[in-house]
Protein backbone atom coordinates (compact mmCIF):
# COMPACT_ATOMS: atom_id res chain seq x y z
CA UNK A 1 0.00 0.00 0.00
CA UNK A 2 2.63 2.35 -0.34
CA UNK A 3 0.75 3.52 -3.71
CA UNK A 4 -1.27 6.78 -2.35
CA UNK A 5 2.41 8.06 -0.99
CA UNK A 6 3.86 7.45 -4.20
CA UNK A 7 0.71 9.10 -6.18
CA UNK A 8 0.74 12.32 -3.83
CA UNK A 9 4.11 12.94 -3.64
CA UNK A 10 4.41 12.60 -7.69
CA UNK A 11 1.45 15.00 -7.48
CA UNK A 12 3.61 17.43 -4.97
CA UNK A 13 6.35 17.46 -7.44
CA UNK A 14 4.46 17.95 -10.76
CA UNK A 15 3.14 20.81 -8.88
CA UNK A 16 6.44 22.49 -7.64
CA UNK A 17 7.97 21.48 -11.26
CA UNK A 18 5.04 22.85 -13.02
CA UNK A 19 6.83 25.65 -15.16
CA UNK A 20 9.44 23.20 -16.12
CA UNK A 21 6.99 20.25 -16.62
CA UNK A 22 4.75 22.07 -18.98
CA UNK A 23 5.40 22.79 -23.04
CA UNK A 24 3.25 25.97 -22.83
CA UNK A 25 2.40 29.02 -20.52
CA UNK A 26 -1.16 27.73 -18.45
CA UNK A 27 -2.27 31.20 -19.80
CA UNK A 28 -0.97 31.41 -23.25
CA UNK A 29 -3.76 32.10 -25.38
CA UNK A 30 -3.33 30.48 -29.11
CA UNK A 31 -6.64 30.95 -31.18
CA UNK A 32 -5.13 29.23 -34.32
CA UNK A 33 -5.34 25.98 -32.25
CA UNK A 34 -8.28 26.83 -30.06
CA UNK A 35 -10.85 23.56 -29.10
CA UNK A 36 -8.21 20.97 -30.32
CA UNK A 37 -8.88 17.23 -29.09
CA UNK A 38 -5.87 15.62 -27.26
CA UNK A 39 -2.78 15.51 -29.79
CA UNK A 40 0.72 14.91 -29.38
CA UNK A 41 1.28 18.62 -29.34
CA UNK A 42 -1.70 18.82 -26.66
CA UNK A 43 -2.22 16.13 -24.61
CA UNK A 44 -4.83 16.76 -23.04
CA UNK A 45 -6.29 18.52 -26.02
CA UNK A 46 -6.97 22.85 -25.67
CA UNK A 47 -9.57 24.85 -24.79
CA UNK A 48 -12.01 27.76 -26.44
CA UNK A 49 -8.95 30.06 -26.22
CA UNK A 50 -6.31 27.59 -27.41
CA UNK A 51 -4.92 27.35 -24.16
CA UNK A 52 -2.70 24.15 -23.63
CA UNK A 53 -5.11 21.80 -20.99
CA UNK A 54 -1.91 19.80 -19.97
CA UNK A 55 -0.39 23.06 -18.48
CA UNK A 56 -3.64 24.38 -16.88
CA UNK A 57 -3.72 21.16 -14.91
CA UNK A 58 -0.11 21.19 -14.26
CA UNK A 59 -0.41 24.50 -12.66
CA UNK A 60 -4.02 24.25 -11.42
CA UNK A 61 -2.21 21.69 -9.12
CA UNK A 62 -0.66 24.27 -7.55
CA UNK A 63 -3.98 25.91 -6.63
CA UNK A 64 -5.75 22.51 -5.52
CA UNK A 65 -2.72 21.16 -3.72
CA UNK A 66 -1.92 24.94 -2.22
CA UNK A 67 -5.87 25.46 -1.06
CA UNK A 68 -6.09 21.56 0.47
CA UNK A 69 -2.64 21.44 2.43
CA UNK A 70 -2.92 25.00 4.15
CA UNK A 71 -6.67 24.83 4.58
CA UNK A 72 -6.26 21.55 6.42
CA UNK A 73 -3.36 23.81 8.33
CA UNK A 74 -5.56 26.42 9.37
CA UNK A 75 -8.40 24.02 10.28
CA UNK A 76 -6.09 21.64 12.23
CA UNK A 77 -4.34 25.20 14.13
CA UNK A 78 -8.04 25.79 15.21
CA UNK A 79 -9.50 22.57 15.76
CA UNK A 80 -6.43 21.69 18.17
CA UNK A 81 -6.64 24.98 19.74
CA UNK A 82 -10.42 24.86 20.66
CA UNK A 83 -10.78 21.56 21.23
CA UNK A 84 -7.59 21.61 23.24
CA UNK A 85 -8.76 24.11 25.64
CA UNK A 86 -12.39 23.07 26.12
CA UNK A 87 -10.96 19.86 26.83
CA UNK A 88 -8.60 20.95 29.39
CA UNK A 89 -10.54 23.22 31.17
CA UNK A 90 -13.92 21.29 31.38
CA UNK A 91 -16.78 22.94 32.51
CA UNK A 92 -18.69 26.25 31.63
CA UNK A 93 -16.38 26.86 28.77
CA UNK A 94 -16.14 23.35 27.59
CA UNK A 95 -20.23 23.36 27.23
CA UNK A 96 -19.78 26.89 25.69
CA UNK A 97 -17.18 25.94 23.21
CA UNK A 98 -18.35 22.27 22.37
CA UNK A 99 -22.56 23.91 21.57
CA UNK A 100 -20.28 26.39 19.11
CA UNK A 101 -19.10 23.58 17.15
CA UNK A 102 -22.46 21.52 17.04
CA UNK A 103 -23.83 24.94 15.18
CA UNK A 104 -20.82 25.00 13.29
CA UNK A 105 -21.68 21.73 12.29
CA UNK A 106 -25.23 21.79 11.63
CA UNK A 107 -24.88 24.34 8.81
CA UNK A 108 -24.23 22.59 5.85
CA UNK A 109 -20.25 23.54 5.07
CA UNK A 110 -20.60 24.30 0.55
CA UNK A 111 -23.59 26.27 0.74
CA UNK A 112 -22.42 28.09 3.78
CA UNK A 113 -18.70 28.89 2.03
CA UNK A 114 -20.71 29.55 -1.20
CA UNK A 115 -22.11 32.32 0.55
CA UNK A 116 -18.99 33.61 2.43
CA UNK A 117 -17.17 33.48 -1.29
CA UNK A 118 -19.99 35.33 -2.82
CA UNK A 119 -20.15 37.66 0.11
CA UNK A 120 -16.32 38.56 0.60
CA UNK A 121 -15.00 38.09 -2.89
CA UNK A 122 -11.86 36.28 -1.11
CA UNK A 123 -8.43 35.93 -3.08
CA UNK A 124 -6.66 32.72 -3.03
CA UNK A 125 -5.36 33.15 0.29
CA UNK A 126 -8.42 33.75 1.98
CA UNK A 127 -10.31 31.56 0.17
CA UNK A 128 -7.70 29.17 2.25
CA UNK A 129 -8.35 30.52 5.62
CA UNK A 130 -12.44 30.18 4.79
CA UNK A 131 -12.03 26.48 3.71
CA UNK A 132 -9.91 26.55 6.81
CA UNK A 133 -12.17 28.00 9.16
CA UNK A 134 -15.42 25.62 8.07
CA UNK A 135 -13.26 22.86 8.77
CA UNK A 136 -12.37 22.79 12.16
CA UNK A 137 -15.01 21.08 13.96
CA UNK A 138 -14.37 17.61 13.64
CA UNK A 139 -10.58 18.02 15.03
CA UNK A 140 -11.87 20.03 17.55
CA UNK A 141 -13.99 17.35 18.48
CA UNK A 142 -11.54 14.19 18.53
CA UNK A 143 -8.83 16.65 20.41
CA UNK A 144 -11.40 17.12 22.76
CA UNK A 145 -12.42 13.45 23.31
CA UNK A 146 -8.95 12.24 23.50
CA UNK A 147 -7.89 15.04 26.38
CA UNK A 148 -11.30 14.46 28.28
CA UNK A 149 -9.99 10.68 28.64
CA UNK A 150 -6.53 11.61 29.75
CA UNK A 151 -7.21 14.29 31.79
CA UNK A 152 -7.92 12.45 35.31
CA UNK A 153 -4.91 10.02 34.34
CA UNK A 154 -1.58 10.06 36.66
CA UNK A 155 1.06 11.42 34.09
CA UNK A 156 -1.27 14.79 34.31
CA UNK A 157 -1.33 15.06 37.98
CA UNK A 158 1.97 14.65 38.57
CA UNK A 159 3.22 17.24 35.97
CA UNK A 160 1.29 19.74 37.54
CA UNK A 161 2.78 18.52 41.04
CA UNK A 162 6.43 19.14 39.41
CA UNK A 163 4.94 22.90 38.70
CA UNK A 164 4.29 22.59 34.83
CA UNK A 165 1.87 25.32 33.95
CA UNK A 166 -1.56 24.46 33.12
CA UNK A 167 0.04 25.66 29.29
CA UNK A 168 2.55 23.43 29.10
CA UNK A 169 0.67 20.16 30.66
CA UNK A 170 -1.50 20.74 27.66
CA UNK A 171 1.17 21.51 24.95
CA UNK A 172 3.65 19.12 25.94
CA UNK A 173 1.84 16.41 27.81
CA UNK A 174 -1.30 16.12 26.46
CA UNK A 175 -1.22 17.19 23.04
CA UNK A 176 1.61 14.83 22.08
CA UNK A 177 -0.69 12.42 23.20
CA UNK A 178 -3.29 13.23 20.65
CA UNK A 179 -0.97 13.64 17.97
CA UNK A 180 -2.31 10.23 15.84
CA UNK A 181 -5.90 11.73 16.16
CA UNK A 182 -5.31 14.70 14.58
CA UNK A 183 -2.62 13.37 11.77
CA UNK A 184 -5.67 11.46 10.93
CA UNK A 185 -8.49 14.58 11.27
CA UNK A 186 -5.93 16.69 9.53
CA UNK A 187 -5.35 14.17 6.43
CA UNK A 188 -9.04 14.30 5.85
CA UNK A 189 -9.41 17.86 6.13
CA UNK A 190 -6.78 17.83 3.38
CA UNK A 191 -8.87 15.91 1.05
CA UNK A 192 -11.99 18.02 2.10
CA UNK A 193 -10.21 20.90 1.29
CA UNK A 194 -9.51 20.26 -1.96
CA UNK A 195 -12.84 19.19 -3.01
CA UNK A 196 -14.53 22.08 -1.30
CA UNK A 197 -12.32 24.23 -3.07
CA UNK A 198 -12.81 22.25 -6.80
CA UNK A 199 -16.63 22.60 -5.61
CA UNK A 200 -16.05 26.36 -5.00
CA UNK A 201 -14.73 27.15 -7.97
CA UNK A 202 -17.03 24.49 -10.24
CA UNK A 203 -19.82 26.79 -9.07
CA UNK A 204 -17.50 29.78 -10.47
CA UNK A 205 -17.13 31.24 -7.09
CA UNK A 206 -13.86 30.25 -5.98
CA UNK A 207 -10.40 30.86 -8.01
CA UNK A 208 -11.81 33.15 -10.50
CA UNK A 209 -10.41 33.30 -14.02
CA UNK A 210 -7.62 33.21 -15.43
CA UNK A 211 -6.41 31.82 -12.65
CA UNK A 212 -6.59 27.95 -13.71
CA UNK A 213 -7.75 25.64 -10.78
CA UNK A 214 -9.03 21.82 -11.55
CA UNK A 215 -12.40 23.47 -10.47
CA UNK A 216 -12.35 26.12 -12.65
CA UNK A 217 -11.52 24.14 -15.58
CA UNK A 218 -14.62 22.01 -15.18
CA UNK A 219 -16.50 24.93 -14.72
CA UNK A 220 -15.46 26.16 -18.06
CA UNK A 221 -15.58 22.56 -19.21
CA UNK A 222 -19.50 22.47 -18.22
CA UNK A 223 -20.69 24.94 -20.95
CA UNK A 224 -18.91 22.41 -23.97
CA UNK A 225 -19.78 18.98 -22.86
CA UNK A 226 -20.91 17.78 -26.15
CA UNK A 227 -18.64 19.73 -28.68
CA UNK A 228 -15.35 19.31 -26.25
CA UNK A 229 -15.55 16.50 -23.52
CA UNK A 230 -12.03 16.43 -23.18
CA UNK A 231 -12.39 19.19 -21.21
CA UNK A 232 -13.87 17.57 -18.11
CA UNK A 233 -11.81 14.68 -18.25
CA UNK A 234 -8.44 15.28 -16.92
CA UNK A 235 -9.19 18.67 -14.01
CA UNK A 236 -11.89 15.55 -12.80
CA UNK A 237 -9.28 12.62 -13.03
CA UNK A 238 -6.25 14.83 -11.14
CA UNK A 239 -8.95 16.15 -8.66
CA UNK A 240 -9.62 12.47 -8.11
CA UNK A 241 -6.27 11.09 -7.77
CA UNK A 242 -5.38 13.66 -5.36
CA UNK A 243 -8.11 12.91 -2.96
CA UNK A 244 -8.30 9.28 -3.14
CA UNK A 245 -4.77 9.10 -2.27
CA UNK A 246 -4.51 11.38 0.55
CA UNK A 247 -7.96 9.56 1.86
CA UNK A 248 -6.01 5.85 1.67
CA UNK A 249 -2.93 7.44 3.49
CA UNK A 250 -5.87 8.97 6.22
CA UNK A 251 -6.76 5.52 6.20
CA UNK A 252 -3.24 3.81 7.18
CA UNK A 253 -3.03 6.32 9.80
CA UNK A 254 -6.45 5.58 11.14
CA UNK A 255 -5.98 1.66 11.32
CA UNK A 256 -2.79 1.51 13.38
CA UNK A 257 -5.21 2.53 16.32
CA UNK A 258 -8.61 0.60 16.44
CA UNK A 259 -11.13 2.18 18.23
CA UNK A 260 -11.81 -0.05 21.66
CA UNK A 261 -14.88 -2.27 21.30
CA UNK A 262 -16.15 -0.63 24.49
CA UNK A 263 -16.05 2.74 22.78
CA UNK A 264 -18.11 1.53 19.45
CA UNK A 265 -21.26 1.80 21.32
CA UNK A 266 -20.38 6.09 22.29
CA UNK A 267 -19.24 6.79 18.65
CA UNK A 268 -22.68 7.47 18.15
CA UNK A 269 -21.63 11.17 19.24
CA UNK A 270 -18.72 11.21 17.18
CA UNK A 271 -19.87 11.00 13.94
CA UNK A 272 -20.54 13.86 11.43
CA UNK A 273 -23.80 15.80 12.28
CA UNK A 274 -23.52 17.26 8.65
CA UNK A 275 -24.10 15.27 5.38
CA UNK A 276 -21.31 14.85 2.63
CA UNK A 277 -21.38 16.84 -0.22
CA UNK A 278 -24.00 15.55 -2.25
CA UNK B 1 -43.54 7.47 27.91
CA UNK B 2 -42.39 10.28 30.14
CA UNK B 3 -38.93 9.20 29.85
CA UNK B 4 -39.04 9.55 25.87
CA UNK B 5 -40.99 12.78 26.73
CA UNK B 6 -38.70 14.01 28.68
CA UNK B 7 -35.79 12.99 26.17
CA UNK B 8 -37.70 15.14 23.62
CA UNK B 9 -37.90 18.14 26.01
CA UNK B 10 -34.54 18.26 26.29
CA UNK B 11 -33.40 17.72 22.97
CA UNK B 12 -35.79 20.43 21.85
CA UNK B 13 -34.58 22.94 24.78
CA UNK B 14 -30.56 22.11 23.42
CA UNK B 15 -31.68 22.60 19.52
CA UNK B 16 -32.60 26.15 20.39
CA UNK B 17 -29.31 27.98 21.19
CA UNK B 18 -28.24 25.60 18.52
CA UNK B 19 -30.09 27.47 16.26
CA UNK B 20 -30.09 30.80 17.48
CA UNK B 21 -26.20 30.66 16.94
CA UNK B 22 -26.69 29.40 13.30
CA UNK B 23 -28.94 32.24 12.83
CA UNK B 24 -26.56 34.72 13.98
CA UNK B 25 -23.88 33.71 12.26
CA UNK B 26 -25.65 33.35 8.84
CA UNK B 27 -27.65 36.82 9.22
CA UNK B 28 -23.92 38.28 10.34
CA UNK B 29 -21.93 36.72 7.20
CA UNK B 30 -25.05 37.79 4.76
CA UNK B 31 -24.83 41.20 5.81
CA UNK B 32 -21.06 41.76 5.52
CA UNK B 33 -21.64 42.48 1.79
CA UNK B 34 -19.68 45.78 1.13
CA UNK B 35 -22.89 47.39 0.16
CA UNK B 36 -25.38 45.42 1.86
CA UNK B 37 -28.27 42.62 0.13
CA UNK B 38 -28.73 45.37 -2.45
CA UNK B 39 -24.71 45.72 -3.62
CA UNK B 40 -26.17 43.99 -6.49
CA UNK B 41 -28.09 46.89 -7.66
CA UNK B 42 -24.92 49.13 -6.90
CA UNK B 43 -23.73 48.44 -10.49
CA UNK B 44 -26.59 48.35 -12.34
CA UNK B 45 -27.22 51.62 -14.68
CA UNK B 46 -30.95 51.46 -15.15
CA UNK B 47 -31.70 51.36 -11.24
CA UNK B 48 -31.41 55.27 -10.13
CA UNK B 49 -29.45 56.18 -6.47
CA UNK B 50 -33.38 57.05 -4.92
CA UNK B 51 -35.11 53.62 -5.77
CA UNK B 52 -32.35 51.90 -4.55
CA UNK B 53 -32.53 54.33 -1.05
CA UNK B 54 -37.07 53.85 -1.62
CA UNK B 55 -35.98 49.69 -1.62
CA UNK B 56 -33.07 49.90 1.41
CA UNK B 57 -35.76 51.72 3.17
CA UNK B 58 -39.04 49.43 2.47
CA UNK B 59 -36.84 46.33 3.10
CA UNK B 60 -35.89 47.38 6.49
CA UNK B 61 -32.23 47.68 5.48
CA UNK B 62 -31.50 51.42 6.79
CA UNK B 63 -32.00 50.10 10.60
CA UNK B 64 -29.33 49.03 12.45
CA UNK B 65 -28.39 45.26 12.04
CA UNK B 66 -29.46 44.37 15.32
CA UNK B 67 -32.80 45.61 14.93
CA UNK B 68 -32.95 43.87 11.61
CA UNK B 69 -31.69 40.63 13.07
CA UNK B 70 -34.73 41.08 15.78
CA UNK B 71 -37.32 41.74 12.72
CA UNK B 72 -36.39 38.87 11.52
CA UNK B 73 -36.14 36.47 14.17
CA UNK B 74 -39.29 37.63 15.71
CA UNK B 75 -41.06 36.74 11.63
CA UNK B 76 -38.99 33.79 11.30
CA UNK B 77 -39.86 32.07 14.96
CA UNK B 78 -43.70 32.72 14.14
CA UNK B 79 -43.56 31.04 10.47
CA UNK B 80 -43.18 34.26 8.73
CA UNK B 81 -40.17 33.59 6.44
CA UNK B 82 -40.62 37.22 4.38
CA UNK B 83 -40.29 37.65 0.33
CA UNK B 84 -38.04 36.80 -1.87
CA UNK B 85 -35.51 39.56 -2.69
CA UNK B 86 -35.86 38.31 -6.88
CA UNK B 87 -39.23 37.71 -7.63
CA UNK B 88 -41.26 39.04 -4.01
CA UNK B 89 -42.97 36.11 -3.52
CA UNK B 90 -43.06 34.60 -0.31
CA UNK B 91 -40.09 32.54 0.65
CA UNK B 92 -41.92 30.04 2.08
CA UNK B 93 -43.92 29.25 -1.06
CA UNK B 94 -41.01 29.03 -3.18
CA UNK B 95 -39.55 26.52 -1.00
CA UNK B 96 -42.51 24.34 -0.75
CA UNK B 97 -42.65 23.90 -3.71
CA UNK B 98 -39.34 22.85 -4.16
CA UNK B 99 -40.08 20.56 -2.06
CA UNK B 100 -41.56 17.40 -3.31
CA UNK B 101 -38.29 17.95 -6.37
CA UNK B 102 -35.83 16.92 -3.62
CA UNK B 103 -37.50 15.12 -1.56
CA UNK B 104 -38.06 12.39 -4.66
CA UNK B 105 -34.66 12.72 -5.92
CA UNK B 106 -32.71 12.43 -2.38
CA UNK B 107 -35.64 9.71 -1.34
CA UNK B 108 -35.00 7.41 -4.33
CA UNK B 109 -31.25 8.16 -3.73
CA UNK B 110 -31.49 6.51 -0.36
CA UNK B 111 -33.82 3.79 -1.27
CA UNK B 112 -30.89 2.72 -3.98
CA UNK B 113 -27.74 3.22 -1.57
CA UNK B 114 -29.63 1.33 1.16
CA UNK B 115 -30.33 -1.52 -1.55
CA UNK B 116 -26.48 -1.34 -2.57
CA UNK B 117 -24.83 -0.79 1.07
CA UNK B 118 -26.07 -4.19 2.38
CA UNK B 119 -24.92 -6.81 0.33
CA UNK B 120 -21.50 -4.59 -0.21
CA UNK B 121 -20.74 -4.17 3.08
CA UNK B 122 -21.93 -7.68 4.76
CA UNK B 123 -20.03 -9.50 2.02
CA UNK B 124 -17.24 -7.62 1.92
CA UNK B 125 -16.81 -8.03 5.80
CA UNK B 126 -17.24 -12.13 5.21
CA UNK B 127 -14.65 -12.05 2.53
CA UNK B 128 -12.65 -9.65 4.66
CA UNK B 129 -9.05 -9.37 2.64
CA UNK B 130 -10.55 -11.50 -0.54
CA UNK B 131 -11.44 -9.71 -3.84
CA UNK B 132 -14.47 -8.89 -3.16
CA UNK B 133 -13.42 -7.04 -0.28
CA UNK B 134 -10.28 -5.01 -1.86
CA UNK B 135 -12.59 -4.14 -4.73
CA UNK B 136 -15.26 -2.73 -2.43
CA UNK B 137 -13.01 -1.09 -0.08
CA UNK B 138 -11.09 0.70 -3.30
CA UNK B 139 -14.70 1.45 -4.69
CA UNK B 140 -15.67 3.01 -1.81
CA UNK B 141 -12.94 4.93 -0.96
CA UNK B 142 -13.31 6.31 -4.98
CA UNK B 143 -16.77 7.69 -3.96
CA UNK B 144 -15.86 8.70 -0.80
CA UNK B 145 -13.33 11.24 -2.57
CA UNK B 146 -15.29 11.87 -5.73
CA UNK B 147 -16.58 14.92 -6.91
CA UNK B 148 -19.48 14.42 -6.87
CA UNK B 149 -20.10 17.60 -9.70
CA UNK B 150 -17.23 16.25 -12.20
CA UNK B 151 -18.69 12.30 -11.99
CA UNK B 152 -21.99 13.87 -13.02
CA UNK B 153 -20.57 15.52 -16.15
CA UNK B 154 -18.88 12.11 -17.35
CA UNK B 155 -22.49 10.67 -16.56
CA UNK B 156 -23.51 13.64 -18.93
CA UNK B 157 -21.25 13.08 -21.41
CA UNK B 158 -22.04 9.29 -21.79
CA UNK B 159 -25.51 8.75 -21.60
CA UNK B 160 -27.01 12.34 -22.33
CA UNK B 161 -24.51 13.99 -25.08
CA UNK B 162 -22.80 10.53 -26.16
CA UNK B 163 -25.09 7.68 -26.44
CA UNK B 164 -28.48 10.08 -26.21
CA UNK B 165 -30.08 6.94 -23.74
CA UNK B 166 -30.74 9.68 -21.02
CA UNK B 167 -32.36 13.82 -21.29
CA UNK B 168 -29.25 15.53 -19.61
CA UNK B 169 -30.89 17.80 -16.87
CA UNK B 170 -34.56 18.54 -15.51
CA UNK B 171 -36.96 16.44 -13.99
CA UNK B 172 -39.24 16.10 -17.40
CA UNK B 173 -39.31 17.07 -21.35
CA UNK B 174 -41.33 20.39 -21.27
CA UNK B 175 -44.72 19.08 -22.24
CA UNK B 176 -44.49 15.72 -21.74
CA UNK B 177 -45.30 14.23 -18.62
CA UNK B 178 -45.60 10.37 -18.61
CA UNK B 179 -43.97 8.41 -16.58
CA UNK B 180 -41.60 6.65 -18.12
CA UNK B 181 -40.26 10.20 -19.56
CA UNK B 182 -40.43 11.13 -15.54
CA UNK B 183 -38.15 7.80 -14.63
CA UNK B 184 -35.53 8.91 -17.68
CA UNK B 185 -34.82 12.22 -15.50
CA UNK B 186 -34.73 10.73 -12.58
CA UNK B 187 -31.71 8.54 -13.41
CA UNK B 188 -28.34 10.31 -13.77
CA UNK B 189 -28.98 12.28 -10.82
CA UNK B 190 -29.47 9.47 -8.94
CA UNK B 191 -26.94 7.56 -10.08
CA UNK B 192 -24.42 10.59 -8.42
CA UNK B 193 -26.43 10.30 -4.84
CA UNK B 194 -26.75 6.63 -4.58
CA UNK B 195 -22.97 6.63 -5.36
CA UNK B 196 -21.66 9.55 -2.64
CA UNK B 197 -24.33 7.92 -0.32
CA UNK B 198 -23.70 4.45 -0.56
CA UNK B 199 -20.02 4.13 -0.52
CA UNK B 200 -19.80 6.10 2.97
CA UNK B 201 -22.85 3.75 4.70
CA UNK B 202 -21.41 0.57 2.97
CA UNK B 203 -17.26 1.12 4.70
CA UNK B 204 -18.88 1.85 7.91
CA UNK B 205 -21.52 -1.23 7.63
CA UNK B 206 -18.17 -3.32 7.02
CA UNK B 207 -16.38 -1.89 9.87
CA UNK B 208 -19.09 -2.52 11.87
CA UNK B 209 -19.95 -6.13 10.85
CA UNK B 210 -16.23 -6.97 11.25
CA UNK B 211 -16.41 -5.75 14.76
CA UNK B 212 -19.66 -7.74 15.40
CA UNK B 213 -18.13 -11.32 13.76
CA UNK B 214 -15.09 -10.58 16.47
CA UNK B 215 -17.63 -11.04 19.17
CA UNK B 216 -17.65 -14.17 21.70
CA UNK B 217 -21.63 -14.32 21.73
CA UNK B 218 -20.70 -15.30 17.49
CA UNK B 219 -18.64 -18.01 17.86
CA UNK B 220 -21.08 -19.68 20.59
CA UNK B 221 -24.00 -18.99 18.78
CA UNK B 222 -22.22 -20.94 15.99
CA UNK B 223 -21.26 -23.96 18.17
CA UNK B 224 -24.41 -24.32 19.08
CA UNK B 225 -25.23 -25.43 15.58
CA UNK B 226 -27.02 -21.89 14.23
CA UNK B 227 -27.52 -22.09 10.89
CA UNK B 228 -24.16 -19.69 9.05
CA UNK B 229 -27.01 -17.41 7.12
CA UNK B 230 -28.84 -16.85 10.34
CA UNK B 231 -25.75 -16.02 12.62
CA UNK B 232 -25.22 -13.69 9.90
CA UNK B 233 -28.37 -11.95 9.31
CA UNK B 234 -29.61 -12.38 12.97
CA UNK B 235 -27.18 -11.84 15.07
CA UNK B 236 -24.18 -10.05 13.82
CA UNK B 237 -25.87 -7.75 11.26
CA UNK B 238 -28.71 -7.29 14.17
CA UNK B 239 -25.30 -5.59 16.22
CA UNK B 240 -24.02 -3.73 13.43
CA UNK B 241 -27.46 -1.76 12.74
CA UNK B 242 -28.05 0.54 15.26
CA UNK B 243 -24.89 3.13 14.28
CA UNK B 244 -25.26 2.30 10.71
CA UNK B 245 -29.12 3.09 11.00
CA UNK B 246 -28.07 6.30 12.77
CA UNK B 247 -25.86 7.47 10.10
CA UNK B 248 -28.07 6.87 7.59
CA UNK B 249 -30.37 8.96 9.21
CA UNK B 250 -28.38 11.97 9.45
CA UNK B 251 -27.65 11.92 6.09
CA UNK B 252 -31.74 11.72 5.85
CA UNK B 253 -31.26 15.02 6.61
CA UNK B 254 -31.05 16.21 2.97
CA UNK B 255 -34.24 15.22 2.18
CA UNK B 256 -35.12 18.56 3.74
CA UNK B 257 -32.04 20.43 2.86
CA UNK B 258 -31.47 19.52 -1.05
CA UNK B 259 -28.60 17.69 -2.58
CA UNK B 260 -26.75 21.25 -3.85
CA UNK B 261 -24.45 20.25 -5.70
CA UNK B 262 -25.95 17.25 -7.81
CA UNK B 263 -29.11 18.82 -8.21
CA UNK B 264 -27.44 21.97 -9.74
CA UNK B 265 -25.72 20.04 -12.14
CA UNK B 266 -28.38 18.29 -13.30
CA UNK B 267 -30.90 21.08 -13.37
CA UNK B 268 -33.00 19.47 -10.72
CA UNK B 269 -35.58 21.58 -9.87
CA UNK B 270 -35.45 20.91 -6.00
CA UNK B 271 -34.07 22.84 -2.77
CA UNK B 272 -30.16 22.33 -4.29
CA UNK B 273 -31.29 24.38 -7.21
CA UNK B 274 -33.37 26.76 -5.57
CA UNK B 275 -29.92 27.37 -3.75
CA UNK B 276 -27.53 28.10 -6.00
CA UNK B 277 -30.08 30.59 -8.46
CA UNK B 278 -31.10 32.50 -5.29
CA UNK B 279 -27.11 32.80 -4.26
CA UNK B 280 -26.82 33.87 -8.50
CA UNK B 281 -29.32 36.69 -7.90
CA UNK B 282 -28.19 37.79 -3.80
CA UNK B 283 -31.63 36.25 -2.90
CA UNK B 284 -30.61 37.14 0.94
CA UNK B 285 -34.24 35.99 2.39
CA UNK B 286 -34.54 32.93 0.39
CA UNK B 287 -30.57 32.13 1.06
CA UNK B 288 -31.35 32.83 5.00
CA UNK B 289 -34.16 30.40 5.00
CA UNK B 290 -32.54 27.65 3.30
CA UNK B 291 -29.70 27.54 5.56
CA UNK B 292 -31.84 27.79 8.74
CA UNK B 293 -33.82 25.08 7.20
CA UNK B 294 -30.87 23.03 6.38
CA UNK B 295 -29.57 23.32 9.96
CA UNK B 296 -32.69 22.47 11.80
CA UNK B 297 -33.11 19.34 9.80
CA UNK B 298 -29.79 18.34 10.75
CA UNK B 299 -30.98 18.64 14.29
CA UNK B 300 -34.10 17.04 14.01
CA UNK B 301 -32.46 14.09 11.90
CA UNK B 302 -29.89 14.11 14.71
CA UNK B 303 -32.20 13.69 17.60
CA UNK B 304 -34.68 10.87 15.27
CA UNK B 305 -30.69 8.85 14.35
CA UNK B 306 -30.34 8.76 18.43
CA UNK B 307 -34.05 7.53 18.70
CA UNK B 308 -33.79 4.91 16.15
CA UNK B 309 -30.73 3.50 17.79
CA UNK B 310 -31.60 3.03 20.86
CA UNK B 311 -35.20 1.44 19.30
CA UNK B 312 -32.85 -1.10 17.64
CA UNK B 313 -30.10 -1.83 19.98
CA UNK B 314 -31.79 -2.18 23.58
CA UNK B 315 -28.05 -1.76 24.82
CA UNK B 316 -28.34 1.99 24.23
CA UNK B 317 -30.22 4.10 26.40
CA UNK B 318 -32.72 6.35 24.53
CA UNK B 319 -32.79 8.82 27.71
CA UNK B 320 -29.14 9.51 27.60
Amino acid sequence: MRVPVVVFVALLAAAVAAPILTPYSPERIDLSSRRSAPSAAHVFGTDELGRDVFSRVMFGARVSLAVGLFSAAVAGASGVAIGGIAGYAGGALDAALMRGTDAMLAIPRLPLLMIAAVVLQPSIAWLIVLIGLAGWMETARVVRAELRTLRGTGFVESARAAGASHARVLVSHLLPNAAQAIAVSVTLAVARGILLESALSFFGVGVRPPAASWGNMLYQAQAALGSEPWLAVAPGLFILMTTMSVALMGDRLAVSTPPHPAEALSTRKQLPATSRLG
Amino acid sequence: MTALLRFLTRRALQAVPLLLVVSVLVFALIHAAPGGPLAIYLANPNVRPADIERLRRALGLDRPLWQQYWTWLWAFAQGDWGYSFSDGRPVAERVIERLPATIELVGVSIVCAIGLTAPAGIVAALRRGRWFDRVATITSVAGLSLPAFWFGLLLQIVFAVGLGWLPSSGRSTPGGSDAVDHLAHLVLPTAVLTIVLASGWSRYLRGSMIEALAQPFILSTRARGVPPRRVILRHALRNALGPLIALITVDAALLVSGAVVTESVFAWPGLGSLFTEALARRDYTVLMALLMLSASAVVVFNVVADFAHALIDPRVPAVS
